[in-house]
């Protein structure tokens, strides 16, 4: 199969060729219409896109047309079997096929495979066959079209345009099916449990639902509460305060001395050391926060006499903070780049100090760009799985104390969806409702803070 | 005649380059002194060491002396913010800050503690604002944006700001060289009005300028004074050739 692609990519840079070198000769005698390489870049895109197209049915058509013709020549073996002892046969011969063989194979097996390998070159010519002959349509076809008078470059243009706009469509199709599944999956979830239950109940106890069967009938009332939302709330938010505790200060004093006091040497060493902890796995910085963080802080709480659990949100909320930093401080750093030397020199010029300026002069006017950067950090802090995963438990508990362990609803989704999933029943369907809480929130965060940024770049000139 | 600012053997450099050549020149009280010449010949680089707004620039240099009322304002006691409180600056596009007129306005009388009173900050907000010819203009509404003015109120709202603050003299970088010609015969007329109460140094590009509002004007060419005097004289019979060509339009 990589060879048939080396092919076809080979007759395209051929036709490129061809089609270049016959409008350069005809461009002899007469100025052309568009540049030679127009043509040949024609006659490629008519040959690549046909027989990609070609190729990907052929790829994927190719096991749906193998297991036909075997049903056809082995009826008489396999009329005798299930439909899941025909699948374990097709398995085993496709494997067999491929050279897995443990040398107990019946000789039907042993059959099967042989049709098989003569299938597979067969359909392999075959495709050779469609790519050439489609190829030497896609030429001829070219080769009428070429003339003095034909303006190429269009043609050309056109395609390209709907190429890339064919790209968009499919990242904005992707999206809409992501959602789409999170929706009719989250609907499947509320057919157990009640919406307002999961969106104003204050426990969280997912595996009442191991006693469902999927034969039983399903009792309503065991799930009324164990599928309330309240506890993963209170407990992500928890989390995310924390961080933002951390990373707002930090971020934006370190932007604020990057901006305005660090001499250039300085700025271009430490700007990119902060943009680096941005680059640090997060699985990372969740063993940091397991076995550093959270240890660290129940020996200093025992020390001075506080009850602190060796899982806390105050170990996940510090170190997500100092993931965070480089979101705040990068884009302050920027914002407050932006905002123009003039005002700057407004300021000094009527006598006001570095520190008064920045304070009265610079971050009003960068204000909007910088609570901007602080939504679009919170969106990540509420997004964030691994650090909550590994240093906070997964323990839902209803509390707005630091030192507690709680659980976030990303690290609830993480549970439902690890470990033995069963799509009809609520404590794996579960997830999906999390899922889509969590993308209203995030997608109304983001939403405000683009707005916020929007405002910000009309704010001067 | 009292002398204001008094420059000597003042020299300027950026880097290794040397932007002002050994410059004396003196500003008369309660006059207006324009500097003119053709783009890079240093009379901005020299406007800007007045107020030593050159201090931001890491690689600029500044050597010689400057004075304000007998004051060398590159001393060691000098703070360069009080300094400023004496020197205001116009600058060539206006910059109101992204605040209120009022705001802005009271921008400097706040940061200088010239008051905690409302009513006295109104009153300087409104002097101020009358000085600056902007009074009437936006007397109803001191709440709303300084950026929302039209660029010819927005450079005499930056004039209202910087007379706040009662300076002594006042810088002007090309004031005018982003408004229409109504806004700036409008600004032309400030300055004469304005030259009673302070020392006017002002750059412009515009020779029809100078002539208009300046009582003294300074020829400046690749970093050297050319020539300074009396504007009458420089614009009817200048003593150098090179000014000559530059009045009447030769070059620049």
């Amino acid at each position: 199969m990589f060879y048939s692609v080396l092919t076809l990519f080979v007759l395209s840079f051929i036709g490129f060729y061809l089609g270049k070198r016959k409008s350069i000769k005809l461009s002899q005698n007469i100025k052309l219409a568009s540049l030679p390489s127009y043509y040949g870049y024609l006659a490629m895109l008519y040959i690549l896109i046909p027989t990609l197209i070609a190729w990907f049915v052929l790829l994927v058509g190719e096991n749906f047309v193998l297991e036909k013709y075997l049903f056809l020549i082995l009826k008489e073996f396999l009329i005798s079997m299930s439909g899941s002892e025909v699948q374990l046969f097709f398995i085993k011969i496709k494997n067999l096929s491929e050279g897995a063989s443990f040398g107990n194979e019946s000789d039907l097996e042993l059959l099967g495979a042989q049709k098989i390998i003569q299938f597979k070159n067969l359909f392999l010519l075959l495709t050779y066959l469609v790519i050439f002959l489609v190829t030497a349509i896609a030429l001829y076809l070219v080769n009428k079209k070429i003339s003095p008078t034909f303006k190429s470059q269009r043609d050309v243009e056109k395609i390209v345009n709907l190429f890339i706009q064919l790209c968009s469509y499919i990242a904005i199709l992707i999206t809409v099916g992501i959602f789409l599944s999170l929706v009719f999956e989250t609907i499947n979830f509320f057919g157990y449990v009640n919406p307002l239950d999961f969106l104003f109940g204050i426990n969280w106890n997912p595996n009442k639902a191991f006693v469902i069967d999927s034969s039983d009938v399903i009792d309503k009332d065991i799930l009324k509460d164990a599928f309330g939302i309240i506890p993963l709330m209170t407990g992500t938010l928890l989390v995310a305060f924390l961080a933002m505790l951390v990373s707002i200060p930090l971020g934006l004093m370190s932007a604020i001395y990057l901006a305005e006091y660090a001499p250039k040497r300085i700025r271009d060493i430490s700007k990119p050391v902060i943009e680096i902890l941005a680059g640090i796995p997060t699985v990372v910085y969740g063993f940091f926060a397991a076995l550093v963080v959270a240890p660290k802080i129940a020996d200093l709480g025992e020390y001075i006499g506080l009850d602190v659990s060796s899982e806390s949100a105050l170990a996940a909320g510090l170190t997500m903070g100092v993931m965070i930093i480089p979101f705040v401080s990068s884009l302050s750093d920027d914002v407050i780049g932006a905002v123009p030397q003039s005002l700057r020199d407004g300021s000094y010029a009527l006598g006001a100090t570095k520190s008064e300026t920045i304070i009265k002069v610079i971050l009003p006017s960068a204000l909007p760009g910088i609570i901007g950067s602080f939504l679009l950090a919170i969106s990540r802090a509420i997004g964030e799985t691994m650090i909550v995963v590994m240093a906070a438990s997964l323990q839902a508990n209803l509390t707005i104390n630091p030192l507690e362990p709680t659980t976030t609803i990303t690290t609830q989704i993480v549970t439902a969806l690890t470990g033995d999933t069963e799509f009809d029943n609520p404590k794996t369907l579960v997830a999906f409702a999390l899922g889509l809480t969590l993308f209203f929130a995030t997608l109304l965060l983001n939403y405000f803070a683009l707005r916020t940024v929007k405002k910000y770049r009309e704010q001067y000139d | 005649m009292v002398n204001s600012i008094i420059t000597k053997n003042l020299n300027v450099y950026y880097g290794d380059q040397q932007a002002i050549h050994n410059i004396s020149l003196d500003f008369l009280k309660n006059k207006v002194t324009a500097l003119i010449g053709p783009s890079g010949c240093g009379k901005s680089t020299f406007l800007r060491c007045l107020n030593r707004m050159n201090d931001v620039i890491d690689i600029c240099r500044v050597e010689g002396n400057i004075s304000l009322n007998g004051m060398d304002i590159y001393s060691k006691e000098i703070e360069v913010e009080h300094l400023r409180e004496k020197i205001g600056m116009v600058f060539q596009k206006p910059n109101p800050f992204p605040k209120s007129i009022y705001d802005n306005v009271a921008y400097g009388p706040r940061i200088h503690g010239f008051t905690d009173k409302k009513e006295e900050m109104d009153l300087i907000v409104e002097t101020s604002l009358k000085k600056a010819g902007l009074f009437e203009e936006v007397k109803d509404r001191l709440d709303d944006m300084g950026t929302s003015l039209s660029g010819g109120q927005q450079q005499r709202l930056c004039i209202a700001r910087a007379i706040a603050i009662k300076p002594e003299v006042i810088l002007m970088d090309e004031p005018c060289s982003a408004l229409d010609p109504i806004a700036t015969s409008i600004i032309e007329e400030l300055i004469t009005d304005l030259k009673k109460s302070y020392t006017i140094i002002i750059v412009t590009h515009s020779m029809q300028q100078a002539a208009r509002v300046s009582d003294k004007t300074a020829f400046f060419h690749l970093g050297n004074l050319i020539e300074e005097g009396d504007t009458s004289k420089i614009f009817t019979k200048p003593d150098h050739q090179k000014t000559n060509d530059y009045i009447t339009g030769r070059f620049g």
